[in-house]
């Protein structure tokens, strides 16, 4: 692992050595009309059993189309993938014939989409979407698809599921379908689970529940799970590891208290410092100045310098590499040091 | 219904209050049949809410989607028609007001809403959307004197003025918002009611909103009716806060006292389910996980109607329904039989 790149997919939380699940230095871009927006511009990261990466960015920052280009749905066109491995388990996605893929889709590595509602189909019960790839892929009969689908109901902790397997999607609230939803992802057994913004359209009271489901699930099954997410707050509760993602790079790479107690990159001392806090009311808000930048011109340098507070002469010339900072932390400042050091003004 | 709208008028004190909200009521009907449609039963969104809204304040509304917190916009708005209840506006009920008297009204009260993608038209300029309020209020400002003004606004939230002739898409989703405040702030009204300004935007720039509705607020001496769900946010930015549960306010008081002592269940259960960004706070702090989801305000339990969901429910919680009065424990109102001091925050 001498490439800079790497460095970010270097030394979890089980040493180095073969990972679940590793992306490596990959590229994603896409082709409009208007010109090549370049999304992901040479991201790293790893995955092993049992363990919870946080994927955190804002919207256009590239964390769900990272996760796309893991599960193989990009549409592509306009989607392209230039460079870059995705391992899993040692074999690269992204060289594998479709058909060996759709092995690995769904059954090794499943994902959860943000909107439950428009993610069911409305027109099928939802045992029936959730035995639908036990029937296909394991080729179970009908009826111990659905009895599997009963009891994956149970596993996510839907009441009566025996009762309302044969309902339909708009019958269930918000939360209820979030867990058909984790229900449907969990049929194969993965040992991946990718969840995109699973909360976000959920009230508090319901996050906390299906956040506290997907803590539960992962712990019991062993599975990895990267939790794609914009709140800085669940992140918090949950993660292992967090990824902050900017402008289709991973600008910081830590464990999920050093990040907080001492952000090294000053996207992430400003995210930090944005959000009000439940347990004291400040003045003002700090903000981060001006907005994410267009990935179709993205500025030059490092991409967050514009609104960065301590930017200096280099930042606009040159784009930072992914600096290692040991025990597994990177961060991708030119003064990452500085920061840690508090000595950047 | 007994309880009179002084038990509820929260922690501040003295003074008129600009808006006095009582007993406001609004139930949808629910109907059956094509031709002849029958009323079966009705969506009791908005049920018995009674508030004061003082100058220059903010009162934060926070609660699960569902518990009528929109309703109640729109009833101050008078996009709805409430079922009872009235809404005083410096001594008038806006709900009964009409004609060149209610026109006058919906100047004083003005709205934001939540999606800044949707609630700006895509074919007109952004002088156009922000002018359009003159056209209706034509004495606001007269025809040759509307361009200033939007020029005026636009600088007012921190946009560049230049961009009047600009289409809604050449802009970011905080800038949109600035434009929908702005649009808001046309009419020069001195109530605002924010529907969950800022949930659609990103972090970053969620904090950036946040401080210009407050600067504004300095600067127009503003009342905010600021509705959310974030209830960080809400903390923020508001001086008092009221709770809703199934369409009742179950708790009222200021910031301090909703969020430092509160006595209401269910308060206690939102507050303890927000997630706090710092990790070692998993460790110390009081978690209360409600268990299920917000029964249907189509058929609330009977009594308190966060009985279904309460740890603490009794024999009597399902017989009498508890009122928003000040209990013992604290002396802010609090709907509880049973409510009693629990420090969840921090």
């Amino acid at each position: 692992m001498t490439d800079i790149h790497v460095t970010s997919g270097a030394a979890g939380p089980t040493g180095s050595g073969r990972h679940l699940l590793e992306v490596k230095d990959l590229y994603v871009e896409f082709h409009t009309r208007d010109g090549v927006a370049r999304v992901i511009n040479g991201v790293s990261y790893h995955l092993d059993p049992g363990e919870t990466l946080a994927v955190l960015g804002e919207s256009g920052s590239g964390k769900s189309v990272t996760a796309q280009a893991i599960m193989g749905i990009l549409d592509m066109p306009p989607a392209k993938i230039p460079s870059g491995k995705i391992l899993y388990k040692g074999q690269d996605l992204l060289t594998m014939s479709e058909e060996q893929r759709r092995q690995v889709r769904g059954k090794e590595i499943s994902m959860i989409f943000q909107d439950a509602l428009s993610a069911l189909n409305p027109v099928f019960p939802v045992g029936w979407q959730i035995s639908e790839t036990l029937r296909t892929r394991a080729g179970l009969s009908r009826k111990d698809a659905l009895k599997r689908a009963v009891e994956l109901m149970d596993l996510v902790k839907i009441p009566a599921a025996k009762a309302r397997v044969k309902d339909y999607p708009h019958q269930f609230s918000g939360g209820m379908r979030q867990r058909v939803m984790i229900a449907m992802s969990l049929a194969m057994e993965p040992k991946v689970l990718i969840a995109d913004e699973p909360t976000t359209a959920l009230d508090v009271t319901v996050q906390a529940q299906i956040m506290d489901l997907l803590g539960d699930l992962r712990r019991d099954m062993n599975m990895g799970l990267i939790l794609i997410t914009h709140d800085l707050g669940v992140v918090a509760d949950v993660a292992d590891r967090i990824a902050v993602m900017y402008a289709g790079r991973i600008v910081e790479h830590a464990d999920v208290r050093s990040v907080y107690k001492h952000p090294a990159h000053p996207y992430t001392e400003g995210l930090l410092d944005s959000i009000p806090r439940l347990d004291s009311k400040g003045t003002e808000l700090a903000t981060i100045k001006g907005l994410p930048p267009n990935l179709m011109r993205p500025p030059t340098g490092c991409a967050f310098h514009p609104r960065c507070k301590y930017a200096k002469a280099v930042c606009t010339t040159e784009t930072p590499l992914s600096l290692d900072l040991g025990h597994g932390r990177t961060s991708a400042c030119h003064f990452a040091k500085e920061m840690l050091d508090g000595t950047l003004r | 219904m007994a309880h009179s709208a002084e038990n509820v008028a929260g922690a501040r004190p003295a003074g008129e209050p600009l808006l006095r909200v009582e007993n406001l009521v609004k139930h949808f009907p629910i109907t059956q049949g094509i031709l002849f449609k029958k009323k079966v039963g009705a969506v009791k969104a908005v049920d018995g809410v009674s508030f004061e809204l003082h100058r220059g304040e903010t009162l934060g509304i926070v609660g699960e989607s569902g518990c009528g917190k929109s309703t109640l916009a729109k009833l101050l708005m008078r996009l709805e028609t409430p079922t009872a209840g009235r809404a005083m506006l410096k001594g008038k009920d806006i709900f009964k007001v009409s004609g060149s008297e209610l026109r006058r009204m919906r100047r004083n009260i003005q709205m934001v809403m939540q999606d800044p993608y949707t609630s700006l038209n895509p074919r007109m300029t952004v002088g156009d959307i922000i002018g359009e309020p003159y056209e209706i209020h034509t004495e606001v400002a007269p025809k040759g004197d509307r361009q200033r003004r939007v020029q005026e606004l636009l600088e007012l939230v921190g946009l560049n003025p230049e961009h009047i002739n600009r289409y809604p898409h050449q802009f970011s989703g905080g800038q949109r918002q600035r434009i929908g405040i702005a649009r808001a702030l046309a009419l020069k009204p001195e109530i605002i009611v924010c529907d969950e300004p800022v949930s659609a935007l990103d972090v970053s720039i969620q904090a950036q909103v946040i401080n210009l509705l407050e600067k504004l607020q300095g600067e127009l001496d503003l009342s905010y009716i600021f509705i959310a769900h974030d209830l960080s946010v809400v903390r923020h930015i508001s001086d008092r806060v009221g709770v809703m549960y199934l369409g009742k306010m179950v708790e009222v008081g200021t910031d301090a006292e909703i969020y430092e002592r509160p006595t209401h269940p269910y308060t206690q259960a939102l507050l303890s389910a927000v997630p706090v960004p710092d990790p070692d706070a998993r460790s110390h702090r009081d978690v209360i996980r409600l268990t299920g989801d917000v029964p249907s305000p189509a058929n609330p339990p009977s009594g308190c109607r966060f009985r279904t969901r309460c740890w603490k429910a009794q024999e009597r919680c399902s017989v009498e329904e508890p009122l928003l009065i000040r209990r013992g424990v604290d002396p802010h109102p609090s709907a509880c039989h049973f409510a009693e001091l629990r420090q969840v925050v921090g």
